[in-house]
C-alpha cells in the first residue's frame, strides 16, 4: 500500500496525497485514519503557534496542500531573537566540546528518522526518493563536518603573535552573537542545515526564516532538534514570509549578523542597507553549492577575532 | 563527632570479566600462540584472567594484516568514512564507560574515581577530538594533501592503559594508518576489551590489531620490516633502545619517555589551591605518570606554611581498595615498580633527607606504598634525579625566581613543569625559560584531547594530542627524500 | 590581646582570642594591609576541589550518621513578611519534634526567625534544648542607621533570642572601608551580650572568592562567633566553592589564634546530597572539630523535610514521598 507514497514521514501508509490521506487501508475493513501534524514555529525551546494566529498552505511540486504551516509575525520575529539573545551566553560559554557532542547528537537524531525526511523533502521539493536520500545523507553528515569543527576552529583560526616586546599575544576566534538567517529557498532540508550548522558551532545562536515555500522539513527538523540536548534558544525557526520578515530581521538592533543565503540577489541590498544601522555582518554568498566542501568561510564570517596582550617578566 | 565513611565500593560485576582473552588481528579474537600468563589484581593479588599473549609469529600476522587493511579498505574508506568510525568508537567508550572503568580499576589498581572520572572519559573525548580532524586534514597546516605513514607498530605502557590506547588509535585511524597495538603486559584488559568495542563499530579488519604481550612482543614489532612508524610511550632506558633498534630502517618514531617534573611554588601563590596542585601533582595515579609533578621547588620564604598545609592535607587521602569510591590512592601496579620505588624511597633516607608519610593502614595483601614527603632533598640526590614513577615527592627550595628556573631546568628530562603564581607576568616569563613540553601555570596534570603533549630532551620526542599530534603520524618531507 | 582591636564605638576589646593581631590594627589602612596579604584564591582550583569533594560516596551507615548530623545542625528557618505568630509556633513544634512519628529523630539546632516574633519563638520552645535565632540589624540589606541596627539586636536579644544572625555593610566592604564593617560587627557582638553572634557575609554580592576570604576573616577578627554566607534573599547563595573558602578561613583562624569559630551555610541547600556533601567538605577541610552543631549549620527550611525523607528510606528501604513528612 505505501508504495507510490512520496509521504511525508507523519502521514506514512497513507495514499497518494500525502500528509492530506485520511486513510490507509493496509487491507482491514475499517481504513485507519492517519494522525496530522500541526507545523509550528520553534522559539526558545518551544513549539508555539504564531502570536498573529495566521497560518499559510503549503503544497507540495504539484500543487497538492501538504499543510497550513504557521506564518510568523514580526512579533514572533522579536520574540525568536530575544530567546536567542537569552541562549547566547550559555550557548556561547559551553565547551567546544559540549558544542560538538550536541551538533553530533543532532546527527544521530536525525540519522533515526532518515525516511521521515526522505519522505518530506520528496513531498516537498517533487524531486525523486533516490535524489532526496542523497540530500538527507548529505544535512545528518554536514552535522558531523561541523560537530567535529566545533573543538578544531579556534586550532585553525586563532593564533599566536610574535610581537617585537616582552608581551605573550594571542588571537582568537569568538561568537558574533545573535544571527538572522534566511534560509535558501529551494533546499528545504540540506540547504537549511547547510546554513544553520555552522553558525551555532562557533557559539552563535539564531533566528533562521525557513524557506518560504518548503518550510516543512525544517520544522520536523527543529522536532529533532528539541530532542537532540540543543539548549532552547539556541536555534529559533520560523516560518512565514521572506518578504514580510526580511527587513525587520535587518533591522533588528539586537542582532548582530545577517546571512542573507536565502535572499535572491535583487533583494539584498534594500537589506544590507538596513543592517548597516547597527554595523551588522551580513553575508551574501554569490551561490551556495551544496555539494562542495564546506571549507570555513561559514565559521569565519560569524566570528570576531580578540586579541590579548599580556606582559612577560619576572 | 567523626565522619566515618562506609565503604562504597563499585560493582566489580560490571567489569564483565572473562576467564581469558586472547589477542585481536585481522579482526578476528583468537588465542595467541606466545605464553598463557595471568593478569593479576595489584590491589589483591588474585588473578583476574588469563591471557594467551602473542608470539612472532602473531607480530607478523598482525603486521600483514594491517598492511593488507592499509593498501586495501582503509585506504579506500573516504576521510569523511575513517571521521565516522572514529565517532562511532567514542560513543562505544561513553556507552561502555562504567564497565571499562571497574575493568581498569581492577588491573590497574588504580582507584575507581579516577578511571571513572579521567580516564575513560578523556579516552572517549580523545577518539571524538580526532574523529573530527580525519575530513579536515588539508585544514590542519600540514600543507594541501597530507598523507598517512602506512602501518604504524604502538607501544603503550601501564598507568593509563586504555587512555594511552586512545591517545595512539585515534589520531593513527584519523591519519588513515593501520595500528598494530601492543599494550602493557600487566595490563591488557581495557585494550582488549577496546578492541571489542571496535570490532562491534565494524571497522574493516586488520585497520586496528592489538597484540597483549611482554617486552620480546614489542622488540618484534618494533624490528618488523613491514612497520613504518613506531610510536612508543614509556621508560627513558627502553625508548633509547628503540630509538637505536630503527636507526638504520628509515622507521619513523615518537618517544613519549620519562619525566622528572618540577612543580614551582612562588610564594604569591594561592596556596591552598597550590597545595592541592602539589597532591595532584604527584600522588594522582600513585604517582605512576611520566609528567608527575615529582620535584617540589617551593620558595623558601614559604616553605614551613607550603608543607604544614600539605601534611595536613595528605592526612585526609584515603589509601585502599581501588574500587571503593572514596579511594584516593589505589595500589601500586606491580611487585617489581614496587620494589623500584622502595628502593629509591630508601636512597632518600640514605642520602639525609627526611623522609614523612601521613597516618596510612597499608592493606595486608596487594602492592602498597604510602603517600611520601621527602623534605631537605638537594638537587644532588637520587630521589631528586631519577624517576621513581611513585606516590613519592622530594621537596627542594629557591630563593629567586632564576634559581627556580635553574634548578626546574637541571635534569636530563624536559617532559612538564607547574608555576604557581597570582602574577601572570611572571607565569609567563617563567615558563619561557622552562624547557619542557607542557607547562602548568595555577593547574597540574591537566589532559584534553586539543592539547599537544610531549617532552624535550630525554623525555622524548613528537606530540600527542591536539592539532600537533597529527604530525606524527602524517609522511613528512623529510622521510620522502630517502 | 590586641587592645588596638576595640574602638570607640565597641564596648569589648580583644575580640579575637589566642594571639596577638595587633599588627593588623583596627584602622582602614592595616585592615586592608592584612586582609589584602592573605593568599589569593585561585577560582578554577577552588571550584576543581569543591566539585572533587562532592564526589564522596556516602552510604549505609555514614549515610545515616551524616543525615541526624544534618537535622541537629539545622537552623530551621521563616523570613518571610507573611509571618505570623501561629507559623512560627508551628515550625517551633517541628523544630523540637521533626518527626513524630520516630523519636529516634534528633531535633534541629535553632529555629530562625525575625526579631518581633523571637518571643514567640521562646515561648513555643521553652524547655526543648533548641535556640532562638534571630536576624537582625536591619536584615537583609543592612541599609540603616547603625543605631537602629543596635536597637533591632537589643530587642532581639531582650526578647530572649540566643543567637543573632547580622549582616555585614556589603556596600562599605565593597568601597573599601573595612574599618567601617569591622566597627560595626564589634558593636553588634557587644549589643548581643551572651548571645552568639553571626556574621552574614552575602556572598552573592560579594562575588569573588578573594572577598569571600577577606570578608571571612574580616568577620572572625572582629569577633564573630559563626561566618555566615547569605541572607537567603540574593542568589546564588550558599554554593560550594563559597563555604569550601570559609571553612579555610575558620580552618587557618583556628591554627593561627586556637579559637575555633564556627560556620552557617544558608539559602539554596534544600536536598540531603547537598547537605551531606556540604558536611564532606566540613570533614576534609575544616576537620571534624567544626562536626558539631556549636560550630557548623544549616539555615535551612525545606531542607529538613527532604532529610526526614532520607532518613524514612533508610529505616523503611522505600523511597519516601512528600505526604509523609509534615509541613512547616
Amino acid at each position: 500500500m505505501p508504495s507510490k507514497a512520496k509521504t511525508p514521514a507523519q502521514a506514512s501508509g497513507s495514499g497518494t496525497n500525502p500528509g492530506r490521506s485520511g486513510s490507509s487501508g493496509a487491507g482491514s475493513s475499517e481504513a485507519r485514519l492517519t494522525v496530522r501534524k500541526t507545523y509550528k514555529l520553534y522559539i526558545g525551546g518551544a513549539f508555539p503557534r504564531s502570536e498573529s494566529g495566521r497560518s499559510y498552505p503549503v503544497t507540495d511540486a504539484k500543487g497538492a496542500l501538504l499543510a497550513h504551516a504557521a506564518q510568523a509575525s514580526r512579533k514572533d520575529l522579536r520574540d525568536a531573537v530575544t530567546a536567542a539573545r537569552k541562549a547566547f551566553s550559555g550557548w556561547s560559554g559551553a565547551t567546544v566540546y559540549n558544542r560538538g557532542q550536541i551538533l553530533y547528537r543532532i546527527a544521530e537524531m536525525l540519522e533515526g528518522r532518515r525516511d521521515q525526511f526522505i519522505a518530506e523533502v520528496v513531498a516537498s521539493e517533487g524531486i525523486s526518493a533516490t535524489k532526496a536520500a542523497t540530500q538527507v545523507d548529505a544535512a545528518i553528515d554536514r552535522w558531523v563536518w561541523y560537530a567535529g569543527w566545533a573543538d578544531k576552529y579556534a586550532q585553525v583560526a586563532g593564533s599566536t603573535n610574535p610581537v617585537a616586546g616582552p608581551y605573550f599575544n594571542f588571537s582568537l576566534p569568538e561568537p558574533s552573537g545573535v544571527l538572522g538567517i534566511v534560509a535558501p529557498q529551494d533546499s528545504s532540508l540540506l540547504g537549511f542545515v547547510s546554513v544553520v550548522a555552522p553558525a551555532i558551532a562557533t557559539g552563535n545562536t539564531v533566528v533562521v526564516l525557513a524557506s518560504a515555500q518548503r518550510p516543512l522539513p525544517a520544522v520536523s527538523l527543529a522536532e529533532a532538534l528539541a530532542t537532540s540536548d540543543l539548549p532552547g534558544g539556541v536555534i529559533n525557526l520560523l516560518t512565514g514570509s521572506v518578504d514580510e520578515l526580511a527587513p525587520w530581521l535587518a533591522g533588528h538592533r539586537d542582532v548582530n549578523c545577517l546571512d542573507l543565503t536565502g535572499v535572491q540577489p535583487a533583494a539584498r541590498v534594500a537589506l544590507a542597507e538596513i543592517a548597516a544601522d547597527t554595523v551588522k555582518r551580513v553575508y551574501a554568498p554569490a551561490r551556495l553549492d551544496l555539494a562542495a566542501d564546506p571549507g570555513m568561510s561559514r565559521l569565519a564570517a560569524f566570528t570576531e577575532i580578540k586579541t590579548v596582550w599580556h606582559p612577560i617578566g619576572v | 563527632m567523626k565522619f566515618e565513611y562506609a565503604p562504597a565500593p563499585e560493582s566489580r560485576d560490571i567489569a564483565r570479566l572473562k576467564p581469558s582473552y586472547g589477542i585481536f588481528v585481522d579482526g578476528k579474537f583468537r588465542a595467541g600462540r606466545g605464553e598463557a600468563v595471568k593478569t593479576i589484581n595489584p590491589a589483591t593479588e588474585e588473578p583476574l584472567a588469563e591471557i594467551s599473549e602473542a608470539a612472532g609469529s602473531d607480530v607478523d600476522d598482525a603486521v600483514k594484516a594491517a598492511r593488507r587493511a592499509y593498501e586495501g579498505a582503509w585506504s579506500k574508506t573516504s576521510p569523511a568514512g575513517r571521521s565516522k568510525y572514529l565517532f562511532r568508537i567514542a560513543r562505544a567508550i561513553q556507552e561502555r564507560a562504567r564497565e571499562l572503568a571497574v575493568l581498569e580499576s581492577l588491573d590497574n589498581g588504580k582507584p575507581i574515581k579516577e578511571s571513572r572520572d579521567v580516564d575513560v572519559p578523556t579516552a572517549a573525548a580523545h577518539f571524538f577530538y580526532y574523529a573530527g580532524w580525519a575530513d579536515k586534514l588539508g585544514y590542519a597546516g600540514f600543507g594541501p594533501n597530507p598523507r598517512p605513514i602506512g602501518v604504524a607498530g604502538q607501544i603503550i605502557p601501564w598507568n593509563f592503559p586504555l587512555l594511552m590506547a586512545a591517545w595512539k588509535i585515534a589520531p593513527a585511524l584519523a591519519t588513515g594508518n593501520t595500528v598494530v597495538l601492543k599494550p602493557a603486559e600487566t595490563t591488557p584488559l581495557t585494550a582488549i576489551t577496546l578492541a571489542e568495542i571496535i570490532a562491534e563499530c565494524d571497522l574493516p579488519p586488520g585497520v586496528v590489531n592489538i597484540l597483549p604481550g611482554g617486552p620480546a612482543v614489542g622488540q618484534a614489532l618494533v624490528d618488523h620490516p613491514g612497520v613504518d612508524k613506531i610510536a612508543f610511550t614509556g621508560s627513558t632506558g627502553v625508548g633509547k633502545m628503540i630509538q637505536k633498534s630503527v636507526a638504520a630502517s628509515g622507521k619513523r618514531v615518537s618517544l613519549e619517555l620519562g619525566g622528572k617534573a618540577a612543580n614551582i611554588i612562588f610564594d604569591d601563590a594561592p596556596i591552598d589551591q597550590a597545595v592541592e596542585g602539589i597532591v595532584n601533582g604527584i600522588f594522582f595515579n600513585q604517582g605512576h605518570v611520566c609528567c608527575a609533578g615529582s620535584r617540589l621547588l617551593v620558595q623558601e620564604s614559604i616553605h614551613d606554611e607550603v608543607i604544614d598545609a600539605l601534611h595536613a592535607r595528605l592526612e585526609t587521602l584515603r589509601m585502599g581498595d581501588p574500587l571503593d569510591k572514596n579511594t584516593d590512592i589505589g595500589a601500586i601496579n606491580s611487585a617489581a615498580q614496587l620494589a623500584r620505588i622502595r628502593a629509591l624511597a630508601d636512597s632518600g633516607d640514605d642520602e639525609g633527607a627526611v623522609r614523612w608519610s601521613p597516618e596510612c593502614p597499608i592493606p595486608a595483601k596487594g602492592f602498597w606504598f604510602p603517600p611520601t614527603v621527602f623534605t631537605g632533598v638537594s638537587q644532588a640526590n637520587r630521589i631528586a634525579r631519577e624517576e621513581i614513577f611513585g606516590p613519592v615527592l622530594s621537596v627542594l627550595t629557591f630563593r629567586t625566581p632564576q634559581e627556580a628556573v635553574d634548578k626546574a631546568n637541571n635534569t636530563p628530562y624536559g617532559l612538564s613543569a607547574g608555576i604557581w603564581t597570582e602574577k601572570g607576568s611572571r607565569i609567563l616569563w617563567t615558563a619561557n625559560r622552562l624547557r619542557a613540553g607542557v607547562v602548568w601555570a595555577n593547574t597540574f596534570n591537566r589532559f584534553d584531547p586539543t592539547s599537544p603533549f610531549g617532552g624535550y630532551k630525554e623525555s622524548g620526542f613528537g606530540r600527542e594530542g591536539g592539532r600537533h599530534g597529527l604530525a606524527s603520524y602524517l609522511e613528512s618531507e623529510a622521510y620522502l627524500a630517502q | 590581646m590586641s587592645a588596638t582591636l576595640s574602638t570607640p564605638s565597641a564596648a569589648v576589646s580583644a575580640p579575637a582570642g589566642g594571639i596577638d593581631w595587633s599588627h593588623v590594627g583596627s584602622d582602614n589602612a592595616s585592615l586592608r594591609r592584612f586582609l589584602h596579604g592573605l593568599p589569593g584564591v585561585d577560582q578554577v582550583g577552588a571550584e576543581a576541589r569543591a566539585a572533587a569533594l562532592a564526589t564522596r560516596s556516602i552510604k549505609t551507615t555514614a549515610k545515616a550518621w551524616a543525615i541526624d548530623a544534618a537535622i541537629g545542625m539545622v537552623d530551621l528557618t521563616t523570613l518571610e513578611g507573611a509571618d505570623t505568630p501561629g507559623k512560627v509556633r508551628s515550625m517551633c513544634a517541628k523544630a523540637a519534634r521533626p518527626d513524630p512519628s520516630d523519636p529516634s529523630t534528633p531535633a534541629v539546632a535553632a529555629v530562625c526567625v525575625y526579631p518581633d516574633l523571637v518571643a514567640t519563638a521562646v515561648q513555643a520552645l521553652h524547655g526543648t534544648g533548641v535556640g532562638v535565632a534571630s536576624v537582625a540589624t536591619a536584615f537583609p540589606s543592612g541599609r540603616a542607621a547603625r543605631k537602629t541596627k543596635l536597637v533591632d539586636v537589643a530587642d532581639a536579644v531582650a526578647a530572649g533570642a540566643t543567637e543573632i544572625d547580622m549582616v555585614i555593610d556589603r556596600g562599605a566592604f565593597l568601597a573599601g572601608h573595612y574599618s567601617q564593617v569591622f566597627d560595626e560587627i564589634v558593636a553588634t557582638k557587644a549589643a548581643c551580650g551572651p548571645a552568639h553572634l553571626k556574621v552574614i557575609l552575602e556572598t552573592g554580592e560579594l562575588v569573588t572568592l578573594d572577598s569571600v576570604r577577606r570578608a571571612s576573616w574580616l568577620a572572625l577578627l572582629a569577633g564573630g562567633d559563626f561566618i555566615k554566607t547569605s541572607t537567603g534573599k540574593i542568589a546564588p547563595a550558599a554554593t560550594p566553592p563559597v563555604a569550601l573558602v570559609m571553612l579555610q578561613a575558620a580552618r587557618d583562624f583556628a591554627d593561627r589564634s586556637g579559637d575555633v569559630r564556627g560556620v552557617k551555610l544558608a539559602g539554596g541547600i534544600r536536598t540531603s546530597k547537598e547537605a551531606l556533601r556540604y558536611l564532606v567538605m566540613v570533614n576534609e577541610v575544616a576537620g571534624d572539630r567544626w562536626l558539631s552543631p556549636d560550630k557548623f549549620r544549616f539555615g535551612a527550611s525545606t531542607l529538613l523535610n527532604d532529610l526526614l525523607q532520607q532518613r524514612h528510606k533508610l529505616t523503611t528501604g522505600a523511597y519516601d514521598g512528600p505526604d509523609y513528612v509534615s509541613l512547616d
